[in-house]
């Protein structure tokens, strides 16, 4: 077995009647690997980690985990964990026997049920709280509780269904870390699903971007970031303004800036992060229509011949109103190209 | 003004609903010999008296067995059922839900002599059996509203847990579902409990000869007997009704699932 297919999925097509929720999708996942699946609601990815985890059936595809095919291998004899959204807590039993119910099932001695559990729970920070019951914790306690829950049983694969996205802010950071740490230290192989690109961005050795059902770029942080493909993830990635190349200039569906494309034949379209559009001199004309302070920079949203645009400057920099006219570029050398999406 | 005339409506409604339950409970004290309001004297000497006829011990133990077996079965069909309609894609689930529910739109009357007619009667079933088959089917839906209520509170997420942490799907139902539904199972036995126990329609066409339910008896008392021990009984029935309700809110919150 080679380390690059310690899961490997092939072809994968999930259809509820006629709709394909995921298509044709072929991934694989490196042993020890914390992979994120990206995408805006709706895209698949929930609905891929639920086949994954076996809650749902494949319409067609195979996948297999450490050389075994599981395709046709039911939930509770996968040997993936999968911390969900909702927790999903045992509302009856205290934080140690929710823990402990999976080793329990597993018909382990008393004292080995009750040494995992502990270690388990004093990972994630618990320890004092065993015989609290679920509702009697934080969203971010339960949170844990749901990690420790998982792991305990040492599953092959963990899947996290947007482990974060119920926590406040702060929490959200610290519970980050947290998971940064217990993949490192545990050397899980996991798979994150979430619709936050500075999470995926921040947690993940690898990003799978998913829309519609398809994947649509894969690669490390830095790829992504650095190097969108296509202009839904650039956007996604911060790149705000992307402008197609058309022989007449750069296009957008409200209109049109003349450009110089003569040299950019064989590039669908070319974006720019807020930043990297110069206000104040250049050779196009546009009206600002709102100025939003940030702190160290301030925000204008520009109307431009070809739609809306973003702008970020340095709070330094001189300040423009709103309904104020001021030229801008697009310099190239901060452009990526894109291809078609 | 506006508060005044919203308690009197409330005063009304309250009397209109309790003044009953009053009067009975009041001519039950009488110390005289007949069934007349306002009593003639107050004694309990017949509430002592009741309990030493045995004709009304003999259908009070069967209303007893009656409502608890029949509300058993009821649970024993109603959580499955309950379960099937809340978790899986069941065709026509809201016709199916219709149908389990539909006893309690039917008047019972018409269902008592309907089972009589088509089911009893051709398949010479025994008085006993027949008053179980008719209690059951007019609990049921009871059951099934009830336990629907307790799941709905339940995430199916939760039962996913467990089957990815190894259980079975029979494992995750036994461990996860039914103790997180025990209180709305508890809270529809004792629903369940008290209709058939006060159960009169249904049992009036199923009762035989010598088998008899207490609300039945208690009626056919009624035509020869003009003593206050109806009445007595009546109370001491009500009484033990409103002291279940009571102590199931307490312990449930009842109310949480009607």
């Amino acid at each position: 077995m080679s380390e690059s297919q310690f899961l490997d999925l092939r072809d994968i097509t999930i259809a509820y009647g006629a709709q394909k929720a995921v298509e044709n999708v072929s991934l694989s996942v490196a042993q020890g690997q914390l992979l994120a699946l990206l995408g805006p609601s709706g895209c698949g990815k929930t609905t891929l980690m639920r086949a994954i985890a076996g809650l749902l059936p494949l319409t067609q595809g195979s996948m297999t985990l450490a050389g075994r095919d599981l395709t046709r291998v039911p939930a509770n004899r996968r040997e993936i964990g999968l911390v969900f959204q909702s927790y999903a807590l045992f509302p009856h039993l205290s934080v140690f026997d929710n823990v402990a119910f999976g080793l329990k099932l597993r018909h382990l001695d008393k004292t080995e049920i009750e040494e995992r559990s502990k270690v388990a729970i004093a990972m994630v920070g618990l320890t004092g709280f065993e015989h609290r019951l679920p509702r009697e914790l934080s969203g971010g306690q339960q949170q844990r509780v749901a990690l420790a829950r998982s792991i305990v049983v040492r599953p092959r694969l963990l899947l996290l269904d947007e482990p974060l996205s119920n926590l406040d802010a702060r929490l959200r950071l610290d519970m980050r870390s947290q998971l940064h740490r217990l993949h490192h230290d545990l050397g899980i192989t996991m798979i994150y699903v979430t619709h936050d690109q500075a999470e995926a961005l921040a947690l993940a050795d690898r990003i799978v971007v998913m829309r519609s059902g398809k994947i649509i770029q894969t690669g490390t942080p830095e790829d992504l970031y650095e190097r969108p493909q296509t202009g839904f993830v650039a956007r996604f990635m911060g790149f705000e303004n992307v402008l197609r190349v058309t022989s007449s200039g750069l296009v957008s569906d409200e209109g049109s800036l003349p450009f110089a494309t003569q040299s950019l034949q064989n590039i669908h379209a070319l974006a720019w992060r807020p930043h990297h559009v110069q206000l104040g001199q250049g050779p196009f004309k546009s009206r600002i229509l709102g100025a939003s302070y940030q702190g160290d920079s301030i925000e204008y949203l520009l109307d431009t011949p070809a739609g809306h645009l973003k702008v970020q400057s340095p709070a330094a920099s001189p300040r423009y109103q709103p309904a104020q006219e001021i030229a801008f570029d697009l310099p190239l050398t901060h452009a990526i190209s894109l291809r078609e999406d | 003004m506006m508060r005044l005339s919203g308690f009197s409506i409330l005063a009304l409604a309250m009397l209109f609903l309790l003044g009953p339950f009053f009067i009975i409970a009041a001519a039950g004290l009488s110390a005289g010999d007949l069934l007349v309001f306002p009593p003639q004297g107050l004694s309990l000497r017949w509430f002592v008296a009741i309990l030493d006829i045995e004709r009304f011990r003999v259908s009070f133990l069967l209303s007893m067995e009656l409502a608890i077996i029949s509300t058993g079965l009821s649970l024993l069909m109603g959580v499955p059922a309950a379960y099937a309609l809340a978790r899986y894609d069941v065709p026509f689930r809201e016709a199916m839900r219709t149908i389990i529910t539909s006893p309690v739109i039917v008047p019972a009357i018409i269902a008592g002599l309907a089972l009589l007619r088509y089911a009893v009667i051709p398949l010479g079933l025994p008085v006993i059996s027949a008053l179980i088959l008719g209690h059951t089917a007019l609990v049921a839906p009871y059951a099934v509203r009830v336990v629907s209520v307790s799941l709905t509170h339940l995430r199916v997420d939760v039962e996913e847990a467990a089957i990815l942490l190894g259980a079975t799907r029979s494992g995750a139902f036994f461990r996860i579902v039914l103790p997180n539904i025990k209180n709305g199972m508890m809270a529809a036995f004792i629903l369940g409990f008290i209709t058939s126990f006060n159960q009169v329609p249904v049992s009036l066409f199923l009762t035989g000869p010598g088998i008899s339910t207490l609300p039945i008896d208690m009626l056919g008392a009624m035509e020869f007997v003009y003593d206050p021990s109806i009445a007595a009984l009546s109370t001491l029935l009500a009484l033990m009704t409103i002291l279940i309700v009571l102590l199931a809110e307490r312990l449930l919150g009842l109310s949480r699932y009607v």
